[in-house]
């Protein structure tokens, strides 16, 4: 389960693309927590409803400002991390400044948690070392004043976000088996540098591949070649971009290695080729081409090899999605007249037709144990995320006519869905639980659109 | 492409001449009438190109001897007002209607007489449809046209063509208006 593609070393964890720079390896991964007094214990509440947490500011150790903002910053960052994932019932952090703050493990006020109905409290401590920050984080069980949960780390005082980030997953994973996803990132293209095109008569917007934290925090340019860079999508070991650029004329598949910095054209170019994904393991890719005429579904190997075609219509077919297993594609095509969703196996046999809306595109596969495809509808004058369930057949709708919605993409663990919405105004990225509760607006600088989760 | 331009130049010299002097006779001309070539001066430098056979495929009557403004023109002014008007669809369509037929023949009739020229054909689509489908759509619009204009004799090797999807609107607006003009095959010259 450890991501050790992520670091507490925070810092710059992405460079551009293309920009050049000396090739970063990833830093030395997140060292392995140890467990200093840790009971076995899952912390219940008494009705059987989610357990109340309480997570208050970490106690700085030091009394340096950067390690005093570090300690406030962990432990907002870790109730916002717990509260996205809805399994704890999180007490409102405004509730607590009537406790005081504790200056050690030792002098935490546990009567007057309890007075606040917590079932379980965070106690974490920030301490300037030599080589950086030392995390300490205990979850107690208010009642019992047992530690059910105790993580240790070092590493760079840089990112904080990544303390909370890590402290959230292994959370989750020891006290709900849940994995969480507070390590994920989003990828995304945005307008908002606001550039034009060169070399055209029109004005038209420059588009720019963008990552961000599954929270919207953190977000960086990955491309920077002032073109049309759009649906970009994550490697499953989350190292590599795959994206449609139009950068050299006719548009083409791209790869951007966002921690090397490296990257470039994927395949030679030869026709139009749109909207790559990556294969569940990584080792293919599925994309549309108009190699042979038309847009029609390919797919090869990550180094390019084994091309083949899988679908053969001279409608469009386009936007290709796996199943979490590897052995099945969906994607959009017009073979009926208007576009719709279909399955195929992932050798192309065994078509079928999975949605009658009057129009429906991008679809996305969920991660198991779901086994579902979100994808946008047209319902009125805009689009709405819709999720089809493929064992029931049931179609169920997560927005309702709020601006336009589109391009929907699953969190790896299926809890969540990003997608883009005009709801607001301009194009933005928001991410909505998977029964439609709890959007949250990521974006709000230009335009954002079709965000992928990584896995 | 080069040689046909130089040689041409020649010719043209000659065919303005027997233009001016007999214009009004039924002379059957001897080549194909061609725009000059733009004023490159790169192009003096270059080494003569041999001539060319006189028994030239397709023949058309002579161009008037007036300034032509158009093969004058640059790429770039060229396409700030462009000869070649873009073709509009209705919505989720990539059927040529009658008034995109038209349209389309004038443009068939500039590139027979531009016989040099080359086109990008870029499809666009409005904001109502979904980004990914409309990059498909986009090409089928694009498509479209390009079939049409094949079918008028224009050589495959002219026409290119590239979907946008709606990742470039033509009017920034939110309503039909806009839509209606977002919908639509635009022609770029690429090469004259």
């Amino acid at each position: 389960m450890t991501r050790t593609f992520l670091t507490l070393a925070g810092g710059t964890l992405i460079v551009a693309a293309t920009a050049g720079q000396t090739p970063q390896p990833p830093q030395t991964p997140a060292p392995a927590s140890q467990q200093p007094s840790e009971v076995m214990t899952t912390i219940t509440s008494e009705a059987g409803t989610p357990p109340r947490f309480a997570v208050p500011d970490f106690i700085a150790l030091s009394n340096d400002a950067e390690t005093v903002e570090a300690a406030k910053k962990i432990g907002q960052v870790l109730y916002d991390d717990l509260n996205f994932e809805h399994e704890f019932a999180l007490i409102p952090r405004d509730t607590y400044a009537t406790i005081p703050a504790a200056t050690s493990v030792a002098t935490v006020p546990f009567d007057r948690w309890r007075e606040l109905n917590a079932d379980g409290l965070v106690v974490g401590t920030v301490q300037k070392v030599a080589a950086g920050v030392q995390v300490e984080v205990r979850l107690f069980n208010v009642r019992t004043r047992q530690s059910a949960f105790a993580r240790e780390y070092s590493g760079s005082i840089a990112n904080p976000r990544l303390y909370a980030h890590t402290i959230s997953d292994e959370l989750h994973q020891q006290q709900r088996a849940l994995r969480g996803v507070a390590r994920t990132k989003l990828t995304f293209n945005s307008d908002r540098s606001g550039e034009r095109l060169g070399n055209t008569v029109e004005s038209r917007s420059v588009k720019e591949v963008y990552v961000s934290d599954y929270d919207g925090e953190n977000q960086r340019q990955v491309t920077t070649n002032r073109s049309l860079n759009i649906t970009s999508v994550w490697s499953p070991d989350g190292r590599t971009l795959a994206y449609t650029s139009y950068r050299q004329g006719p548009p083409n598949i791209f790869l951007a290695n966002i921690y090397e910095g490296t990257g470039g054209v994927w395949m030679k170019s030869e026709g139009q080729n749109w909207t790559p994904v990556f294969s569940p393991d990584g080792t293919r890719i599925a994309f549309s081409s108009t190699r042979d005429g038309n847009a029609e579904i390919y797919v090869a190997n990550r180094d390019g090899s084994n091309l083949r075609r899988l679908t053969n219509h001279s409608a469009a077919d386009i936007a290709p999605t796996w199943a979490p297993n590897g052995t099945q594609i969906a994607f959009t095509s017009d073979r009926t007249g208007t576009p719709q969703i279909y399955v195929m196996a992932a050798d192309g046999l065994g078509l079928q037709k999975v949605t009658s809306e009057t129009y429906a595109d991008r679809p996305t596969w969920s991660p198991a144990p779901y086994n579902e495809i979100a994808f946008a509808s047209r319902t009125g004058p805009g689009n709405d995320i819709k999720i089809k369930d493929l064992a029931t057949g049931q179609v169920r709708q997560m927005t309702f006519g709020e601006g336009t919605n589109e391009s929907p993409a699953f969190a790896p663990n299926g809890r969540h869905l990003a997608f883009m919405s005009t709801r607001s105004g301009k194009s933005q990225i928001f991410t909505i639980t998977r029964d439609g509760r709890d959007l949250r607006q990521l974006t709000r600088l230009g335009n954002n659109y079709q965000p992928d989760w990584s896995k | 492409m080069i040689r046909t331009a130089v040689t041409r130049t020649a010719f043209l010299v000659a065919l303005a001449v027997i233009v001016a002097a007999g214009c009004g006779k039924k002379q059957p001309p001897v080549v194909k009438a061609a725009p000059p070539p733009p004023p490159n001066t790169a192009a003096n430098t270059r080494p003569p190109a041999p001539p060319e056979p006189v028994n030239e495929p397709t023949i058309v009557p002579p161009e008037p001897v007036r300034d032509d403004r158009i093969a004058s023109a640059s790429l770039d002014d060229l396409n700030r007002n462009s000869p070649l008007k873009p073709v509009f669809f209705e919505l989720d369509s990539d059927e040529i209607g009658p008034p995109a037929k038209s349209v389309l023949e004038e443009n068939a009739a500039i590139l027979k007489k531009y016989s040099t020229w080359a086109v990008t054909i870029e499809g666009h689509c409005d904001e109502r449809g979904t980004a990914e489908y409309n990059l498909a759509l986009g090409e089928r619009r694009a498509l479209a046209a390009r079939a049409y204009l094949l079918s008028t004799g224009i050589p495959a090797e002219r026409l290119r063509t590239v979907s946008y999807g709606k990742e470039f609107p033509f009017d920034p607006g939110h309503d039909e208006s806009a839509f209606s003009k977002n919908r639509r095959a635009h022609f770029v010259i690429t090469a004259k």
